[in-house]
């Protein structure tokens, strides 16, 4: 098939961005988007012109580097798959794919379509862990914890940190982010000790990052890749009403 | 042949490699060698830089527990994040002798298990390590939050995985890796806030400096601004992972690259066993020339599915009307004993027979079937679902097709390298301070890795090893803490002359146009099945892959800026030279052990065929002048017998 492409590029963070257009021919419907994305690059190289940057790594849905909006989409148009893990069968020949980076004050453009998510990390840093040193750990058996609170954590860690849930929000919250985190260490006996604290210290630094305030559309919920659910961020919202002054 | 004065390599008699390992019963020696071990003063132990490349489950759990302690702590990754390794792919589990299921589980018996998992390739004192401190990991990773998976009554729950009999995997659903490494990355972050590490995103490690024979620091560059600075330390630790991308497609990510294990052998570190590398079984075939990389499926698939073949050659009927007496079950069929849970280098080895044989299924007909209509129809498609539901949502998406209907198509692909650079029993290599942790080492696995070991052994190095083995190195050294020694600008300048050198070739061949021709060549001769002939064909394609990229690759835009196909270009060039390396470690280990099986040695049911008179030791090999020169470390086997390996 052919596909037409509008990417955005900047050289920069400094620099001012605009959209090319471009056109892949030959695209099998088993390649991946990002294999597509090769191929164009490959085409460019040999053209002698500089190839698009994005970010990617695993290509298999879990290290959460890859990401970018595909028609207005955040890893476009599939619920609960990840750019990489896009399929080329999800288009259909000639269709036109306008591919930008996630937009959001909080994320710098650095080029093309990378961002820079080193924020995600600063709250993380704020709070994102349960405080326990290398050794001396009890039995791994001595805390049983209920099955349905060892599930709901895990369903909140599986949170891939890619940033598509601010991408998706029209306030650019990364209240989603935020919330799995603290859920999934809440489930947990031993998460209990820190949870005030980490519930104000992540909010905090989430607001110091630039991160708009979430008004509830769900979107986030609706685009992100891993699917995790809203409901963490109800449940980070009753904590900071107790927690968060 | 004449082994001794090949023109590709020679043998060095006199080298007298040891592991430093204390000389004791088996069960005592980490316990006294830990007791052996010069200390450093905590009050002192701020005044040692360390520098730890790669935030993987090694490096971040070394980082964050050396910080714990009170060393200052730089550690450096070429990704944007921590987070970003590619441990987090690990699927299916971790491995620990915590016998929780009462099955009859011990240290000794992860050990034993272990050893002769990697065809008894080994050290002894190492593995013994290893188990011992497994159940340690799972307590930590536990206390840090890891939403291991349980059961009703609140306790951890456990799965099989190849090669062993005991119920011993730890897991998170079907992404236990990324599980473990957040939990890690938590420890590191918490130290980051506590400016006990100051981390540095994106930097690519190019070198390390030694100074009169010691590590003493690194130069990077910076992927986004292009910088190329120089970092001192006391020493340095590298856990920088496999090197599985030496053939191209293999299932680690993209990025993952040999070139700081190789710069650092270009120092004189001497790279061991090279040619060990694991071919997982459970892949999803390739489909077409336009694939960039493959993609595992989780071995604990094969407790519940079933691997088969139709009986009958060239059979092109869909799966499901081929009834039940017209399927060979063909790793039922040869070991009884451990059935679909052979252990990997085994299970690849059958599924390339079989399709070789003209038994292979699909399109392409290199692909094996992986069925789980028995346990779909015994426990339900649900409870399918609750154990494996990532695992079959990712398959679906990359094939197209439903494997809650159809069985799945599987073939081997590359997936871990067993082989890396060489360590003593403290994980220091042979250049003093250089450390060498996780995948990046040599040291556990043999010639094959146990599946659910991986994650073992990185955590197991980080947390609970070279917190103690550091101090033993730090405290005969004065702390240095600046650059300003010569070195450290000659090396700079080094660096920044290759990146000129590959810019200023301006050929007509991609990165990846050389990359895929370089990944075909080891495939094809140095990949599941390997042969004198093969392997001389290897070395001979590759000089030429070489003279090809130093003359006609070709690389856009400039130094001192993102650019992703620079970064790739100096990681080929690295690949290269290890393909070669790995093809004459291959030619010259004339005997089949785990993953490495040479055509010539196998048994009469085609299995692996030691040669345990000449080949019982370690392979640790020095490149100079563009001459592989051998240096040997002796095996010793005093707790188990040398056996041939059966899983009948």
């Amino acid at each position: 098939m052919k596909i037409n492409l509008k990417i955005w590029r900047q050289n920069s963070s400094s620099d001012k961005g605009y959209f090319k257009k471009y056109a892949v021919d030959g695209v099998s419907e088993d390649m991946s988007f990002l294999e597509m994305m090769d191929m164009l690059n490959n085409n460019l190289v040999e053209n002698g012109e500089t190839p698009v940057s994005f970010d990617h790594d695993c290509r298999e849905g879990i290290c959460g580097t890859c990401g970018v909006v595909i028609n207005g989409r955040p890893h476009g148009p599939l619920k609960g798959v990840t750019t990489c893990q896009l399929h080329m069968r999800s288009f259909e020949d000639g269709d036109t794919l306008v591919v930008e980076p996630w937009k959001a004050n909080s994320f710098t453009i650095i080029k093309d379509l990378v961002v820079d998510r080193t924020p995600f990390d600063r709250i993380m840093e704020s709070g994102g862990y349960i405080s326990v040193r290398t050794g001396g750990a009890p039995d791994a058996n001595a805390i049983p914890i209920p099955k349905d609170n060892a599930d709901e954590a895990f369903d909140s860690a599986t949170c891939i940190g890619c940033g598509a849930c601010v991408a998706a929000c029209k306030n650019s919250s990364a209240l989603l982010f935020v919330s799995a985190k603290i859920n999934q260490y809440a489930q947990l006996p031993q998460g209990q000790v820190e949870h005030p604290s980490r519930v104000k210290n992540m909010v905090n630094q989430m607001d110091l990052e630039g991160f708009g305030s979430c008004t509830n559309t769900g979107a986030c919920e609706a685009e992100c890749p891993k699917e995790i659910s809203v409901d963490n961020i109800i449940k980070l919202n009753q904590a900071y009403l107790k927690y968060g002054r | 042949m004449d082994k001794k004065n090949n023109t590709m390599f020679s043998v060095n008699d006199n080298s007298d490699l040891k592991s430093g390992a204390p000389d004791c019963d088996l069960s005592q020696k980490w316990t006294q060698h830990k007791f052996n071990l010069k200390l450093v003063n905590p009050s002192n132990k701020r005044k040692y830089q360390v520098i730890v490349v790669g935030t993987g489950l090694a490096g971040a759990s070394a980082a964050a527990s050396m910080a714990e302690l009170g060393y200052s702590v730089k550690a450096f990754s070429f990704h944007e994040s921590p987070r970003r390794a590619h441990s987090i792919a690990a699927q299916g589990g971790i491995n620990a002798a915590k016998n929780y299921q009462n099955d009859g589980d011990s240290i000794f018996r992860l050990f034993y298990d272990t050893i002769k998992g990697g065809d008894y390739r080994a050290r002894e004192a190492n593995v013994y390590r290893l188990a011992e401190l497994s159940a340690n990991i799972i307590d930590q990773c536990a206390a840090q939050g890891v939403p291991f998976a349980r059961e009703y009554g609140g306790h951890l729950s456990n799965r099989s995985f190849g090669g062993a009999q005991v119920s011993r995997t730890f897991y998170a659903r079907g992404q236990t890796g990324q599980q473990l490494l957040l939990g890690a990355y938590s420890a590191l972050i918490r130290q980051m806030h506590l400016k006990t590490v100051q981390f540095f995103p994106r930097h690519e490690m190019l070198d390390i400096v030694k100074i009169d024979g010691h590590a003493k620091g690194i130069v990077t560059r910076e992927l986004i601004t292009g910088k190329i600075e120089s970092f001192a330390a006391d020493a340095v630790i590298l856990a920088t992972g496999g090197y599985g991308n030496v053939f191209y497609l293999s299932t680690n990510a993209m990025a993952s690259n040999v070139t700081a294990a190789w710069r650092a052998h270009k120092h004189g570190a001497l790279f061991a066993n090279p040619c060990f590398t694991q071919i997982h079984p459970t892949c999803i075939p390739v489909s077409s020339g336009h694939q960039s990389k493959l993609t595992l499926m989780s071995e604990s698939l094969r407790n519940d599915g079933r691997v088969w073949v139709p009986k009958k050659k060239n059979d092109e009927r869909n799966p499901n009307d081929i009834p039940e007496d017209e399927r060979d079950y063909y790793l039922e069929r040869l070991y009884p004993s451990f059935g679909n849970l052979a252990p990997r280098d085994i299970a690849s080895r059958r599924a390339k027979e079989m399709c070789d044989g003209g038994y292979g299924v699909g399109e392409t007909k290199l692909a094996v079937y992986l069925d789980f209509k028995n346990a779909i129809e015994r426990e339900g498609e649900d409870w399918v679902s609750e154990k494996y539901g990532n695992l079959f949502d990712m398959y679906k998406q990359i094939t197209g097709q439903n494997p809650y209907k159809t069985p799945m198509m599987i073939y081997p692909a590359v997936h871990y390298t067993m082989g890396g650079l060489w360590v003593d029993y403290n994980l220091m290599s042979n250049i003093p301070g250089l450390h060498v942790l996780g995948e990046a080492n040599f040291s556990d696995h043999g010639a094959n890795r146990l599946g659910a070991s991986a994650l073992m052994q990185g955590l197991a190095d980080g947390y609970f090893v070279i917190p103690y083995t550091i101090g033993n190195y730090l405290a005969d050294q004065k702390p240095i803490n600046d650059n300003s020694h010569e070195e450290f600008q000659i090396s700079v300048e080094k660096a920044q002359n290759q990146i000129k050198q590959i810019l200023s070739i301006n050929g007509k061949r991609t990165v990846d146009s050389l990359h895929k021709e370089l990944g075909k060549v080891m495939w094809d001769y140095v990949g599941m099945s390997r042969t004198e002939e093969g392997l001389k064909k290897a070395i001979s394609l590759i000089a030429k892959i070489k003279e090809e990229f130093w003359n006609n690759v070709k690389v856009p835009g400039t130094a001192s800026e993102l650019n992703i196909e620079l970064e790739k270009a100096g990681r080929l060039a690295d690949f290269i030279e290890l393909g070669e390396l790995m093809a004459v470690d291959a030619l010259q280990r004339e005997e089949s052990c785990g993953g490495h099986f040479r055509e010539e040695h196998q048994t009469d049911e085609n299995e692996a065929k030691r040669n345990d008179e000449v080949f019982n030791y370690v392979s640790a090999w020095e490149t100079k002048n563009n001459k592989h020169v051998l240096h040997q470390e002796k095996l010793v086997f005093e707790n188990v017998k040398l056996s041939t390996r059966s899983y009948k």
